[in-house]
């Protein structure tokens, strides 16, 4: 009986330490997240996204890592894909950092189902499949786009970043499309309080956007 | 007292040192062998350990980690590199890497020569995507209508089909999902080119071969038209359209978990209102009208399998009189009544152990029936003595059955072998009824069946090969035939490549000069292709030469007093020409333009030819300009093209003696066209929009410019008069809605899975 109990308690606490996260990945993660927030630069993020990478290859059953080298990697491509023309094709330069993204989440997604915050990420990839040639692939990647929008909502209505999608959505589409940059501003509006509320699971659970939301409300006069 | 200090100051350095030592840089630099590498990432396997490297290819990390461990350095485009090191925990370890290109389907050479490709796969080569099908002024809607401003297709308006460097039209066989189509177009009417019968939108790939194509499709000389139809939709959804020719709606369905989905539409074409407002050559009794419906199912049977079926019918008649050449005051009169129905079945599997299987199957029946006769004033039916063979009546009723199954096997890398077989069938019958009531009533059948086998080598990214070879027999020639095709492809920078092709193609005698007296064999064409091409995201450049050769082309004579029965093989023939072709999507913002050229020159003794000369259906230079240009602002896209061809020459043929002799020729003037479409897009480029909307308007020869294709003659050779469109302005007008339904409103759809 006691041995059994014994057996048990070792059991649960392996369980237990491992569905933990270890110490020295949770410091390597502290050192990294914040600088999504920072990093500004397609070539500063494939970095961060390579950093995360690494992590999540040596971690394979920890999803954040390859949540955040998803993220790191849409963000490098939508960087490319909203400068200059927004109009013009460039599948050819964005469609790689897509196809990347979408490799990493898809791993994230096989760890931790039915997260609001991999679906901020589907949403961010299907827009950017979309810049690689709007003209021919809002269509497709519009309503995809969408529809990945909603599910991160309906899986937390609380999610600040849904509020930063939403918001920038209706502030970079031109107004004969359905933006509006008042509209635009009563989502951040909203986001904020989001934002200030919000409770991350861990010290390595993602919390950005906010910079990047009051960056962008304070374009609208 | 000194030891003890010795002893600590040599502990201390120990204490240093083994500090120092806790760490190793690992440095060096990243290339190709010639340039630097940026971006790569540097990776020590099950550490956190690594880099990424500098625009100088350069990289440098610290690392704790002591042992062996696998350094890494990937980069998309590059084979993974990997090498075993040792980290002793102190010093500089300095790795220099040299990657190997990766040869990818992204990154390859493509095996280009002849073909212009119009999908959205990645994989370049894409010169036209569907929505330039659909959106190029001149094309009317019809696919083959947008594919004729691409170089290498002749401007022929008298007659539908593609006319490909110097071939016919029937020497451009069509194929959906891999399997020959029979009576792609609607049926012939006289001078007045028909159009397909399948609606664009149900194709997202075209590839559009005008030489050179692959040893998987057989039975056409000139050209091959490959049509790939779409896969499930997106979301479920209805459609609305409706236009100055008719209306049409549609329902697609999608079921939850979006691995299978139902589809039909319906639509009703009468072109009475149209032909009300632009007059037309022909007078109609009866104006074209067209019942035609289609449906369709896919289903996923795995990750990557699917099984597509695409069901079609159509239901029209037209009758018309025109003043008739033969006899001043009287009429000419066509009447003719078709049903045509058409499925396809087409799976395509992912089998394991890189093998993939790809088969289809289709069948079309088709049934014309013509009225043809002589009209008076009063639009009675009359017989006039020395013209009474105007008077007939022609029934026909075609069946045929199409299968293919390609077995495809990867090598290494991308390489690819493929290889399988096509079975055609076909059984026509015809019915000729005289005059006088006599009928002559007709049967052909017709198996050919073909083993095929085809690689795709790649060599390096920069060099691959298609090599293959087809081997047919026909039942009905009870001949065999072996064609051998080859294309080879050289990358010479990251954008531009150059190509070559060659390959001997073979097609049966055309079914309509058939039955012979004599034994026949196949036609031949051997082609010889040269290409370079230069894609950019956003430009294209593409230029070939080629030089054609036909042999065994039909002649024809007359049979028991029938006229135009094929007799033998010693036609003969040649083409050879260059062309061009710019798009450019970039320089101009919002601004999309192509521009062609084709320089053909081309005789062929064939038919009833009495000696080799230049067909009438080739002109000399050919040339298009399309231009798109949308503006955000209105949301309209505004689409213009020009389509250009050099005078066509013009014969009349008569018998002479045993033979034929030109009674007579000449040269129609240049054909020019300018077409204009304005296509208003209220729910482009938003996101969150569930209903599309398309306001189309278009214009073909806006200026009002007068076209002549050639001139007929009349039975005695007296008079000629030139043939021209049906009325030289026509004016479309419609509007288009898909409209997206929202899963909680789909519960019908989910019961019927």
């Amino acid at each position: 009986m006691k041995k059994t109990i014994i057996i048990l308690t070792v059991m649960f606490a392996a369980n237990f330490s491992f569905a933990q996260m270890p110490e020295k990945f949770v410091k390597a993660m502290e050192a990294l997240v914040p600088a999504v927030d920072t990093t500004h630069s397609v070539d500063g993020l494939s970095e961060l996204a390579n950093a995360f990478e690494r992590i999540a290859n040596a971690e394979t059953n920890q999803w954040l890592p390859f949540y955040y080298a998803a993220l790191c990697n849409v963000s490098a491509g939508t960087m490319i894909g909203a400068g200059g023309d927004m109009m013009a094709a460039k599948g050819d330069k964005t469609d790689p950092y897509a196809d990347k993204a979408d490799a990493l989440l898809a791993k994230a997604e096989a760890l931790m189902k039915d997260n609001s915050e991999i679906f901020i990420v589907k949403k961010q990839i299907a827009t950017l499949r979309m810049l690689g040639d709007p003209m021919n692939r809002y269509m497709t990647y519009g309503p995809e786009a969408a529809a990945a929008l909603e599910e991160a909502k309906k899986l937390n209505p609380d999610n600040p970043r849904t509020f930063l999608l939403e918001g920038s959505d209706k502030f970079y589409t031109p107004e004969q499309f359905g933006g509006s940059k008042e509209e635009a501003k009563k989502i951040f509006e909203e986001g904020i309080k989001k934002y200030e509320s919000f409770k991350p699971e861990s010290s390595i659970h993602p919390t950005w956007g906010l910079p990047q939301l009051k960056y962008i409300m304070g374009q609208i006069q | 007292m000194k030891t003890i200090i010795q002893a600590i100051f040599f502990l201390s350095l120990i204490g240093i040192s083994e500090l120092l030592s806790a760490q190793t840089i690992v440095t060096g630099k990243v290339t190709d062998k010639k340039n630097p590498l940026r971006g790569v990432s540097i990776t020590l396997k099950n550490s956190y350990d690594g880099a990424t490297s500098d625009s100088t290819g350069k990289f440098s990390f610290k690392t704790f980690e002591r042992g062996e461990f696998i350094f890494t350095a990937t980069s998309v485009g590059y084979k993974p590199f990997e090498q075993k090191i040792t980290l002793e925990g102190k010093g500089t370890l300095t790795i220099d890497i040299i990657l190997k290109e990766e040869v990818t389907e992204l990154s390859a050479v493509v095996i280009s020569a002849g073909t212009f490709e119009a999908s959205d796969r990645k994989k370049a080569a894409a010169v036209l995507n569907p929505i330039d099908i659909v959106t190029t002024a001149s094309a009317e809607g019809d696919v083959t209508g947008a594919l004729k401003t691409l170089p290498g297709a002749q401007q022929v308006g008298e007659s539908e089909g593609l006319f490909v460097r110097g071939g016919t039209a029937s020497e451009t066989k069509i194929f959906i999902d891999g399997t020959l189509v029979n009576n792609f177009f609607q049926s012939s009417t006289p001078n007045i080119a028909s159009r397909g019968r399948f609606s664009p939108f149900i194709f997202k790939g075209t590839v559009f071969s005008t030489g050179g194509y692959s040893a998987l499709y057989g039975q056409a000389l000139s050209s091959a038209l490959i049509l790939e139809t779409i896969d499930l939709p997106e979301r479920p959804s209805a459609s609305l359209g409706l236009s100055i020719i008719g209306v049409n709606g549609g329902y697609q369905s999608l079921s939850k978990n979006k691995r299978s989905s139902v589809g039909t539409s319906y639509a009703y074409t009468n072109l009475t209102p149209a032909f009300a407002v632009f007059k037309q050559k022909q007078n109609y009794s009866q104006a074209p009208e067209l019942h035609s419906g289609d449906a369709n199912f896919r289903i996923k049977t795995s990750k990557t399998g699917i099984l597509k079926y695409y069901g079609y019918f159509n239901s029209s008649r037209l009758d018309f009189t025109t003043n008739s050449i033969d006899s001043i005051g009287y009429k000419d009169r066509f009447g003719l009544t078709n049903f045509n129905m058409y499925h396809n079945l087409a799976w395509k599997e992912n089998l394991g152990h890189g093998w993939k299987l790809n088969a289809g199957l289709s069948y079309t029946l088709n049934k014309d029936k013509i009225k043809s006769g002589l009209k008076d004033g009063n639009k009675k039916d009359v017989i006039l003595t020395g013209l009474e063979f105007k008077k007939f009546n022609l029934d026909l009723d075609g069946n045929y059955m199409n299968a293919k199954l390609v077995l495809e096997k990867r090598l290494k890398g991308i390489s690819v072998l493929r290889f399988g077989g096509e079975y055609n069938f076909s059984n026509e019958k015809s019915l000729f009824t005289l005059y006088t009531g006599q009928q002559f009533a007709q049967r052909l059948k017709e198996n050919i069946r073909s083993l095929f086998v085809e690689s795709d080598i790649y060599i390096t990214n920069n060099v691959a090969a298609k090599i293959g070879t087809r081997l047919e027999h026909s039942s009905l020639l009870n001949k065999s035939n072996i064609a051998p095709r080859i294309s080879l492809a050289y990358k010479l920078g990251k954008q531009a490549q150059a190509s070559l092709a060659y390959g001997i193609f073979y097609q049966n005698p055309e079914r309509r000069y058939l039955p012979s007296p004599n034994e026949l064999t196949f036609m031949k064409a051997t082609h010889y292709v040269a290409q370079y091409q230069k894609v950019t995201g956003a430009t294209t450049f593409r230029t070939e030469i080629f030089y054609k050769k036909y042999e065994n082309l039909i002649k024809t004579g007359n049979v028991n007093g029938r006229d135009g029965i094929a007799i033998n093989n010693s036609g003969f023939g040649d083409a050879k020409g260059f062309e061009f072709f710019w798009r450019d999507k970039k320089t101009i913002k919002n601004l999309d333009y192509w521009i062609s050229y084709s320089f053909l020159d081309t005789k062929r003794d064939f038919l009833n030819f009495p000696y080799a000369t230049s067909p009438n259906f080739a002109a000399k230079h050919t040339a298009s300009v399309v231009i798109k240009k949308f503006v955000q602002a209105w949301k309209i896209q505004f689409n213009g093209a020009y389509n250009y061809a050099s005078s066509r020459p013009y014969y009349n043929i008569v018998p002479s003696g045993t033979g034929y002799k030109f009674a007579d020729m000449g040269k129609v003037p240049a054909y020019n066209n300018f077409s204009f479409a304005f296509n208003y897009l209220p729910t482009v480029g938003n996101q969150n929009a569930k209903n599309f909307a398309v306001y189309v308007l278009s214009i073909s020869n806006v200026f009002n410019v007068k076209q002549v294709y050639g001139y007929q003659y009349s039975y005695n050779g007296l008079r000629k008069e030139q043939i021209v469109p049906p009325s030289r302005m026509f004016v479309y007008i419609g509007a288009f809605f898909s409209f997206g339904i929202d899963r909680t409103e789909n519960a019908v759809n989910d019961r019927l899975f």
